[in-house]
């Protein structure tokens, strides 16, 4: 009773070889893939070392993303400047590809604010922690796209789209669901994108779904297609042509991307209990990043290439390491201002007193 | 008696519950092969199955929707929501579904149902895993909303909540879910919509519910240092309130501090001190007091400290009723 194609869309092999697809093809040429391959590599230099400072107690968590850099990274470099994009807690490689500065994706993480960076700046929402919730958003924005005529002029300055990150556990919430009849109907310039990663923390794909995620586009009126999530060319492919589509007016799509979560959930999370080392060893050999090494050693690019990316990423880590410990200290006090646009009394006289009661300690000290 | 931790205590309780009525079921996210993220299920769906333990997928509204199918099927669900912040995906089906059936049904459907929520800060988490939402809950007929503070009744009351027919929202204090204490497992707990008094004093009535108690009890002593005799009392309960104790200790005191990490503004605190002082009015020396949450959103976990009632905003606010 499967109603689409199975096999994910696949231009480059966990062998390195690249393959032709009927429909889909990567662009560029092989120095794009390079500045692919170090957006890899140092996504995941950036997520090795935030997941070292949670051990080291400078950040309360992390969410790793290991193992999904070509989904995020191949999805995020699809994206243009005009783009509007709503990640989850897990999308360093989309908000890397963004231009969000690393250190930046360490507050929330920290304990030091509740996000790191201005979403119009980088067009790139705050994270969502509550699952699901930013597909409406997503699909919300891009209606207002259309609604300001940003889309189907076939001119790619001014058209814009929208894309929405999720996971395989996401697509069981009503938002979700939701968010796929909203945006058919309004033919909303929105990408779906759900990084099925086989798990939400303990619960298996198989907990929320019986059919492939993908499929479930065709009973909301709109296209599905998978891809294979760690090669980073179909991810790029394959999402450009679906916000192509998008911008050009030709409504959403569902891509589910097929990766796995080689790391736990999160830093408090212990996979070992419920799912087996043969698993993760089976995706360890179709590695996003591997595959596009072999390839591009194939094609002769010099040792210095990757030495010297070695470095970069040795220098990126250091920085983050250095400039998790600067992060500015929160201040209670400040919040109190922040939580309307348009102040409130209320609250100013609850700062004053919060400040009294911080400066009697203060006083009693000197 | 036997050491247990107040997670345990949930679990141990959940387990006898489900050895002494199989139509209690046990459902949420990742409570079954994982044991919950606080591991407060662990080991029940080894012990009683996967389709008594059941492992849902993630979606908060349908966990709370089909656990009222399922009651008026005739089971008992006790469903697990993670973290206080996701529950508000089941708020509709928790305030205009499970709250009025019975009202709705003429006074015939009952749904003997028992929502656990994590609550409460103080555990460095990120935005929506600190959460009181409590008063949310208890502003809505129909629903019955308790909290458990110590291991010991942690065990009592998850017992008695699953055998209660109307439907019970139940806090635990997800800061306190280490800390041990021992338990005796025979004996024979209060009533489960019953107040208090967990230390007794003479100089002002102190309360709270869920984390607070520990922090109140604390402060009890390092106010008795100063001679400072505070009644402590866990108001467990807090819909419906048994407020009798309560009015008790401050016609004795004459002066009442309620304390709650949950923000102030309509917060519990404010119903018990709008109360206190209908019933107590001319007991009481001063106004009631609040030490709560700020009326902020939770904060970022490195100013929690800020935020959260502490021993010293406890005593500073017991100073101020005193002054008062
Ligand atoms: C509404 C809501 N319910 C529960 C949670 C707790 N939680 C955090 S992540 C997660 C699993 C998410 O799985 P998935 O959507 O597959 O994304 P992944 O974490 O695998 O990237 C859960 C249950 C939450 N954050 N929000």
């Amino acid at each position: 009773m499967h109603l689409i194609d199975h096999e994910p869309v696949q231009l480059l092999t966990p062998d390195g070889v690249r393959v032709a697809h009927p429909e889909y093809s990567y662009a560029g040429d092989d120095s794009d893939i390079r500045l692919l391959y170090r957006d890899l590599v140092l996504v995941r230099r950036i997520d090795t070392e935030a997941t070292a400072l949670q051990r080291h107690g400078e950040l309360g968590l992390w969410a790793p993303l290991r193992g999904q850099e070509a989904a995020q990274v191949g999805s995020g470099r699809a994206l243009l400047p005009q783009d509007f994009a709503f990640p989850t807690y897990r999308e360093h490689g989309v908000a890397w590809c963004r231009g969000v500065d690393p250190i930046a994706m360490l507050p929330m993480f920290r304990g030091s604010a509740l996000s790191g960076w201005a979403p119009e700046e980088y067009r790139l929402a705050v994270p969502s922690i509550v699952i699901g919730a930013q597909t409406l958003h997503a699909t919300g924005y891009a209606m207002g796209l259309t609604l300001d005529g940003q889309v189907g002029h076939q001119d790619p300055d001014r058209d814009a789209a929208t894309i929405a990150y999720f996971g395989d556990g996401a697509t069981s919430q009503g938002d979700v669901n939701e968010a796929f009849v909203w945006a058919a109907v309004f033919e909303a310039p929105v990408v779906f994108f759900c990084q099925n990663n086989q798990w939400a923390i303990s619960a298996p794909a198989s907990r929320q779904t019986t059919v492939p995620l993908a499929q479930r586009a065709a009973g909301f009126g709109f296209p599905g297609i998978r891809v294979d999530g760690n090669d980073v060319l179909a991810c790029q492919a394959v999402t450009a042509a679906a916000l192509h589509t998008a911008r050009d007016g030709g409504g959403p799509t569902l891509i589910e991307a097929c990766t796995y979560r080689m790391g736990a959930h999160t830093t408090s999370d212990d996979p070992t209990r419920y799912r087996d080392a043969e698993e993760l060893a089976a995706w360890e050999a179709k590695d996003p990043l591997t595959r596009v090494r072999t390839y591009l050693e194939a094609v002769g690019t010099p040792p210095t290439f990757f030495d010297d990316l070695d470095r970069e990423a040795e220098l990126l880590g250091e920085r983050l390491r250095e400039g998790c410990k600067a992060l500015p200290e929160p201040d209670l006090a400040t919040l109190f201002d922040q939580v309307y646009a348009g102040g409130s009394p209320e609250l100013a006289e609850q700062r004053r007193t919060y400040e009294g009661y911080r400066g009697s300690f203060e006083e009693s000290a000197s | 008696m036997t050491t247990m931790s107040l997670a345990k205590g949930v679990n141990a309780g959940l387990r006898s519950a489900m050895e002494h009525d199989d139509r209690v079921l046990v459902m949420g996210e990742d409570i079954g092969r994982l044991g919950g993220v606080f591991r407060v299920t662990d080991g029940l769906q080894k012990d009683f199955g996967p389709a008594r333990v059941i492992d849902t997928p993630l979606a908060e509204s349908a966990i709370v929707g089909t656990a009222i199918g399922l009651a008026m099927r005739g089971f008992r669900p006790v469903v697990e929501i993670q973290f206080d912040g996701f529950v508000y995906p089941a708020y509709d089906q928790i305030v205009s579904q499970l709250a009025r059936m019975h009202l709705r049904s003429g006074g015939v459907t009952t749904l003997p149902i028992v929502i656990r929520i994590p609550f409460g800060g103080g555990i460095g988490a990120v935005e929506h895993h600190s959460e009181s939402p409590e008063a949310q809950f208890v502003m809505t007929a129909g629903l019955k909303v308790v909290t458990c503070s110590d291991p010991g009744n942690a065990y009592a009351m998850i017992q008695q909540a699953i055998a209660c027919d109307d439907p019970v929202i139940f806090f635990e204090p997800k800061r306190r879910y280490w800390d041990t204490a021992d338990v005796d497992l025979s004996a024979e707990p209060q009533p489960l919509f019953a107040s208090q008094v967990v230390r007794s004093g003479t100089d002002v009535t102190v309360l709270a519910y869920g984390p607070t108690v520990r922090t109140c009890l604390d402060a009890a002593e390092a106010g008795a240092l100063d001679g400072l005799e505070l009644e402590v009392i866990d108001l467990r309960t807090l819909s419906p309130l048994d407020l009798d104790p309560v009015f008790a200790s401050v016609r004795k005191t004459g002066r009442a501090v309620v304390v709650h990490e949950a923000a102030r503004t309509l917060g519990v605190g404010a119903e018990v001190a709008a109360r206190v002082s209908e019933e107590c009015f001319f007991s009481l020396e001063a106004p009631v007091l609040r030490v709560t949450g700020y009326d902020l959103p939770y904060p970022p976990s490195r100013v929690e400290d800020d935020f959260l009632p502490d021993l010293d905003r406890v005593l500073d606010g017991v100073d101020r009723v005193l002054e008062g």
